[in-house]
């Protein structure tokens, strides 16, 4: 099945298509079928898709992008404040400030390579992160966050005379508006924002498609297997890896810029060091240098985040009161640590077990069952002599 | 004419000299090579003439124009491409896309953002790997990974991709080295068809003296650092000095 797509690119896309956009309809059975975490897997979607165009075909690994996701968050909700309501603008500010700003920090940190480099791209997040809180507390608001106020001047918008905060629309369409339908006991939510993001999503995704299979994305697959051999060949490697780092940091903002879209506010605690990782996390689990990997990974960590961190000790006791007593309160107490705000530990575990057992990530295991199926069905002489190549990609 | 012109080059890593005073000169249109035992310092001459090493003193032409200083992408953009001695290829990718990054490169310059062409409808750059696979004889495995070839292939790969880029200089740094015998003899038509049909100065470090006589026209003997002779084939043989510097060991 991953083979096919391989070759053929428009059965992968519409693939894809069908199941963003069938997204609120597939998930609601497994309870993840709600406006506000169907948005989250396609903002962290196009987070990781972005990342993956950095780190999947240069592998230099940033670990800074959360700070293009925080400026743009800050360009959209300023818009917001400023100009109108309306998300495009504030998607556009958002797209070109963080691509300004991923400019300066990849022309400085792309002077050194491996882990040089990640150190530069870190420290600068870091940078950030702490002057979001301190001297640009102007643009910023420090640590209460930026948000929307009733005497914002919204020079586009009509004058609000309701007394209360406007949402995001685009053209009139409200955001934050949901059609519910009931079937069968099971409520299926369509709501604007999430299909506003969804578009983003996929229009994210055919156009890291078209950069994969492109001249360009051949030149930074080479600089990831062999950069001197790219400069040997006549290739000055640093503007493609600057302007690798520029588009992925572009994404970043727009998935950064989505965030206020959907709910119209920011704080600084994005661009910290530990959403940097977590998409590192995302593109890695998923499969790094694969097209829909990234997109998995990030759907995956979202959507554990929301079941295990909602598990608390009640709920374990009472997924266990049927063992006695002293066993229940000590699987209780083992398990305690791994539900709630403890999801991070079972992230990791998650994370340690993929990259040992599965270092493709989780696209890779998806291939490998299917394989395995198919293999139990026709002769193992159909096999693919080289174990290197990366599914779906 | 001479293509590239050598003079004085010193080269010294810590107390080891391993270049001393050495002249070059390339004709243009001529197979140069350059022999002399392990370690003489042949590798690290070609270094100084590709960007990886810059002579502690000395210049380096390349058609009248001084190479010392320039980056390696713009060395190699001029027209200087080299085939190492271990080979440098992009191993994760097929013999197919290593042929075609050449190609890219010849054709768009050191860099080009077409982040929305297709790979797959760029035909003038399909047609012109299909043919080099094929000069190199290597057209039924484009599709392999080239971390998968012999190491024979992979060297004839590093060939295909230099010759990809029509250089007006391809520097060889041992090309035959671990071939059987029938692609050595191979590899010796290749290039005696390079030199006729497209006109390549070729400067070859090579260590088979039947390769070495089948094709120079003129000889360079390293030995420590210095070149000791440097002369037409016919009078390298019976050279006293080269006898002693390296035949001489070895017969
Ligand atoms: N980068 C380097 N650093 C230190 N010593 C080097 C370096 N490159 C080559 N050498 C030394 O210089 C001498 C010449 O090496 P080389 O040019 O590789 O010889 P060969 O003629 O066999 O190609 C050797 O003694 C080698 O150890
Ligand atoms: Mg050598």
């Amino acid at each position: 099945m991953f083979d096919k797509f391989q070759n053929n690119d428009r059965m992968l896309m519409l693939f894809f298509i069908f199941l963003v956009l069938a997204g609120p309809i597939l998930l609601a059975p497994f309870g993840a079928g709600y406006p506000d975490l169907l948005q989250r897997f396609c903002i962290f979607g196009i987070f990781a898709i972005g990342f993956n165009i950095l780190f999947g075909l240069t592998g230099y690994l940033s670990f800074g992008h959360a700070a293009f996701l925080g400026v743009g968050s800050y360009s959209a909700v300023w818009m917001f404040k400023l100009l109108t309501m309306n998300v495009i603008p504030a998607l556009i500010l958002a797209v070109i400030i963080a691509g300004l700003f991923s400019l300066l920090i990849g022309f400085i940190s792309l002077r050194r390579s491996g882990i040089y480099f990640s150190i530069l791209t870190l420290a600068f997040a870091q940078m950030s992160f702490s002057l979001a809180y301190s001297v640009l507390t102007p643009i910023t608001n420090g640590e209460t966050g930026l948000q929307l106020t009733l005497d914002d001047p919204r020079i586009l918008d009509a004058a609000n005379t309701s007394g209360s905060l406007p949402s995001t629309n685009f053209f009139g369409l409200t955001m934050n508006s949901t059609a519910k339908f009931e079937f069968f006991g099971m409520v299926f939510q369509f709501n604007v924002g999430f299909y506003f993001c969804a578009v983003m999503l996929i229009l994210a995704f055919y156009l890291a498609m078209r950069i994969f299979r492109s001249p360009f994305g051949l030149m930074l697959k080479a600089i990831k297997t062999n950069q001197n051999r790219l400069n040997y060949t006549g290739v000055n490697t640093r503007p493609y890896t600057l302007a690798a780092f520029v588009i992925s940091g572009m994404y970043a903002g727009l998935a950064g810029g989505l965030m206020a879209c959907t709910d119209p506010l920011a704080g600084a605690e994005r661009m910290q060091w530990t959403a940097s990782g977590e998409v590192v996390l995302m593109t890695i689990l998923g499969g790094s240098g694969t097209l829909l990997g990234p997109v998995l990974g990030a759907g995956f960590i979202k959507y554990f985040e929301n079941i295990f961190s909602k598990i608390n000790e009640n709920v374990l006791h009472g997924w266990f009161s049927f063992l006695p007593d002293g066993l229940e309160d000590l699987i209780v107490w083992v398990l305690h640590f791994f539900v709630g705000k403890g999801w991070h530990l079972t992230l990791g575990l998650l994370f340690m077990m993929v990259v040992i057992f599965l270092p493709g990530g989780l696209l890779q295991g998806a291939s490998h069952i299917i394989d395995w199926i198919r293999g139990k069905k026709q002769s193992s002489s159909t096999q693919i002599s080289n174990p290197n190549s990366m599914p779906a990609e | 004419m001479s293509i590239l012109e050598v003079q004085n080059v010193n080269k010294s890593f810590g107390g080891l000299k391993a270049l001393q005073n050495v002249n070059l000169s390339v004709e243009e249109g001529t197979i140069h090579a350059i022999i002399g035992p392990n370690g003489a310092g042949k590798s690290t001459l070609l270094n100084c003439f590709i960007g990886k090493l810059i002579p502690d003193t000395g210049t380096v032409n390349f058609n009248g124009q001084s190479l010392l200083g320039m980056k390696a992408h713009e060395i190699n953009q001029t027209g200087v491409s080299r085939v190492f001695q271990t080979p440098e290829i992009f191993s994760d990718l097929t013999v197919y896309e290593n042929v075609m990054i050449p190609c890219f490169a010849k054709r768009d310059g050191s860099f080009c953002l077409n982040a929305l062409n297709r790979v797959k409808s760029e035909a003038e750059i399909h047609d012109k790997a299909e043919h080099m696979m094929e000069d190199v004889n290597m057209a039924d495995k484009k599709d392999m990974v080239a971390s998968s070839l012999s190491r024979g292939d992979k060297r004839r790969l590093e060939m295909a991709m230099c010759l990809a880029q029509d250089p007006q200089l391809l520097l060889l740094d041992e090309p035959t080295a671990g071939m059987a015998r029938a692609d050595t003899n191979n590899t010796i038509d290749l290039l005696a068809e390079i030199q006729n049909k497209r006109h390549i100065t070729m400067a070859v470090i090579e260590h088979d003296m039947h390769v070495v006589f089948s094709l120079a026209q003129k000889i360079s003997v390293l030995a420590q650092g210095t070149v000791i002779v440097e002369d037409l084939p016919e009078n390298i043989k019976g050279h006293p000095k080269v006898q002693e510097a390296y035949l001489g060991g070895a017969h």
